[in-house]
């Protein structure tokens, strides 16, 4: 007999703060499960940032660094630059990676930095209480569009993982889901896969988590979960960059 | 005989050599006049020596590489004048928080907004007061050659380790931008031991994380507290130097390269017989208070203190502060653009003179 499912050795015994249905907590396992499959926990380097999942430190057990709201990307550069035999990853919000920090962001994968980026996209930023992001999809109420996001004032929301790939430096770039087991799965390969392309030193791997806010969607926890379908049509889940694999298959 | 390396350099290039002397490892900056010299060495240097240049997308991403890489214990380092130290703000708050090693240095040019390119010291409240939100302070040095520029840049990487803190050593564009021998001294750098804090990758030790969110009261408070205490003990770290006598009837104040005028205009002053004391605070924070104090209060004559500056006005507040009211404090305000020549100080300063001379006849 032995035990098939465990708490992640780098996830730390503490009871999450996230409120109930938020997938905060789901990453963060998955990016601890990846830490321990690939045995990289004692020379891991994490950048927190600026949102709900700032508190990644009292979560992970590994050395994090707090960045300030945006510059996770270009603090998590000079980490990886100053000691590149560090693994070097942040985990970010759609308003830290993609509206105030996405110069940062972008530079990076261009430059193909040897980092791992994590971009959680709940189209809303929670921390301070749901307001609108980048990524709000028409239509959507949110605390700083009552009457519900109109493109032609805010924009439409933009496809990271898309955009990224098309980038020379980025090695690895996808969009995933966590709400039912079998995404959750597929969440993991690809997070696996963006650590891989800095270990590997192929270059920028980036996960873009579509994740649901029950509470600033005013949902329930399953209606919430049941929404991040209908987002799906708006940013299709896949894989849109993956130079590990063509490098496996020898191209 | 042991032939001494010299080398004629300009003040921007004394810095970068000082960061080499101090064995800086990692250089990360965005491109802007009047410091371009600085990258564009360390872009040559830094790799043939094992370490990192980088350029940066812009000013708010190099202090931020520059928080990364001093997190990891990497000695590093950035430079930029004074609109992008402005960019740079947000980052040096977090970095006095996190209480990281960084050093950065800023060669001023005239402002506000893009203001110009020759020299000023228009950014000294911003370094000395508070460049950034919250209650934190850099330690701020300021040369006034080449040969300190060189000193006191390596100095800035021991003494930020030693307080875990942020040094600026504040420059200007006359400084950067003049050529003059340097001599390439041996210093002496201490290393302080990192293992205790740097974020190296949990290897043999429980993981340890670096913030400054601290939503519980009492911890922001303890903070606050830390690092105050922390700039109290920074007060051994003043560096003044000058000469004055009890009889004098003028002490000139001033910093950088405004203290170079300055000083020849009381040299000649005082070679014509006039009593005229001089002195240059070397460190901006900590500030020497007390020693401007002692001079205003050991003085046996009414004493005038002179403060010219290449700014309207701004150290002149810091030496207020210092006397106490026990002195009159006269700003000779130089706003950018214009370097005065030492005699125009010496007409100034004659004319405290000649007032102080009229009221006692």
């Amino acid at each position: 007999m032995f035990k098939a499912f465990q708490v992640p050795k780098s996830l730390k015994p503490t009871p999450f703060h996230y409120c109930p249905g938020c997938h905060h907590s789901i990453a963060h396992r998955l990016v601890c499960e990846v830490i321990d499959e690939l045995g990289i926990q004692d020379k891991s380097l994490g950048i927190a940032s600026i949102g709900c999942s700032c508190f990644l430190y009292f979560y992970l057990d590994v050395d994090i660094v707090e960045a300030p709201h945006g510059r996770a990307c270009a603090a998590a550069t000079g980490a990886k630059r100053a000691r590149p035999d560090l693994v070097v990853f942040t985990y970010q919000g759609d308003g830290d990676f993609s509206a105030i920090g996405f110069n940062e962001s972008f530079h990076s994968a261009l430059r193909g930095e040897k980092i791992t980026a994590i971009m959680i996209n709940n189209t809303i930023y929670g921390m301070t209480g749901g307001q609108a992001s980048p990524t709000t999809v028409p239509g959507q109420k949110t605390t700083t569009t009552p009457q519900g996001k109109d493109p032609s004032h805010l924009g439409y929301p933009p496809k990271i993982a898309e955009l990224l790939s098309q980038l020379e430096g980025v090695a690895f770039s996808a969009r995933v889901a966590l709400n039912n087991p079998k995404r959750i799965i597929e969440a993991k390969k690809a997070i696996k896969k963006a650590f891989l392309s800095q270990i590997n030193g192929v270059g920028f791997g980036f996960v873009e988590i579509l994740s649901a806010c029950p509470i600033n969607w005013k949902m329930d926890p399953v209606s919430a979960t049941k929404h991040v379908d209908e987002l799906t049509k708006i940013f299709p889940l896949g894989i849109y960059k993956d130079k590990l694999e063509n490098q496996e298959k020898g191209e | 005989m042991r032939k001494k390396k010299r080398a004629l350099v300009k003040g921007v290039e004394a810095i970068a050599l000082g960061a080499l002397e101090a064995n800086c490892k990692c250089y990360f900056g965005y491109p802007i006049t009047p410091q371009n010299d600085i990258p564009e060495f360390m872009s040559r240097e830094l790799p043939k020596r094992g370490g990192v240049f980088l350029q940066a997308e812009s000013e708010l991403a190099a202090i931020n590489m520059l928080l990364g890489a001093c997190a990891t214990g990497t000695r590093a380092m950035t430079t930029s004048s004074s609109p992008g130290i402005s960019l740079m703000c947000e980052g040096f708050s977090y970095i006095a928080a996190l209480e990281l090693p960084a050093v950065i240095v800023n060669v001023m040019r005239g402002g506000p907004g893009l203001g110009g390119i020759e020299a000023s010291q228009g950014d000294y409240f911003q370094a000395v007061k508070g460049s950034g939100h919250g209650d934190f302070h850099f330690l701020v040095l300021a040369p006034y050659n080449a040969q300190e520029a060189y000193e006191l840049t390596a100095k800035a990487f021991e003494l930020a380790e030693k307080y875990l803190n942020p040094v600026m050593v504040l420059s200007d564009a006359i400084l950067g931008q003049m050529k003059e021998p340097l001599e390439l001294k041996k210093l002496k750098i201490k290393e302080y031991p990192k293992e205790d804090w740097a974020l190296t990758g949990a290897k043999g030790r429980p993981s340890r994380f670096k913030r400054s969110l601290f939503l519980d009261a009492a911890e922001l408070k303890a903070l606050n507290l830390k690092l105050q205490k922390k700039y109290k003990r920074m007060q051994k770290e003043i560096r003044y130097e000058g000469e004055w006598d009890p009889e004098d009837e003028v002490l000139v104040v001033a910093f950088g390269s405004m203290a170079r005028i300055a000083k020849e205009a009381v040299s000649n002053l005082r070679n014509k017989g006039f009593q005229i004391g001089y002195l240059r605070p070397i460190t901006l924070f900590p500030f020497p208070y007390k020693q401007i104090k002692n001079i205003v209060e050991e003085s046996k004559k009414p004493l005038k203190v002179v403060v010219p500056e290449l700014n309207c006005g701004q150290m002149v507040e810091d030496v207020r502060l210092a006397v106490e009211g026990k002195a009159e404090v006269i700003s000779l305000p130089y706003p950018p653009s214009v370097i005065p020549f030492p005699e125009e100080i010496e007409k100034e300063i004659k004319k405290c003179l000649r007032r102080s001379k009229c009221r006692k006849a």
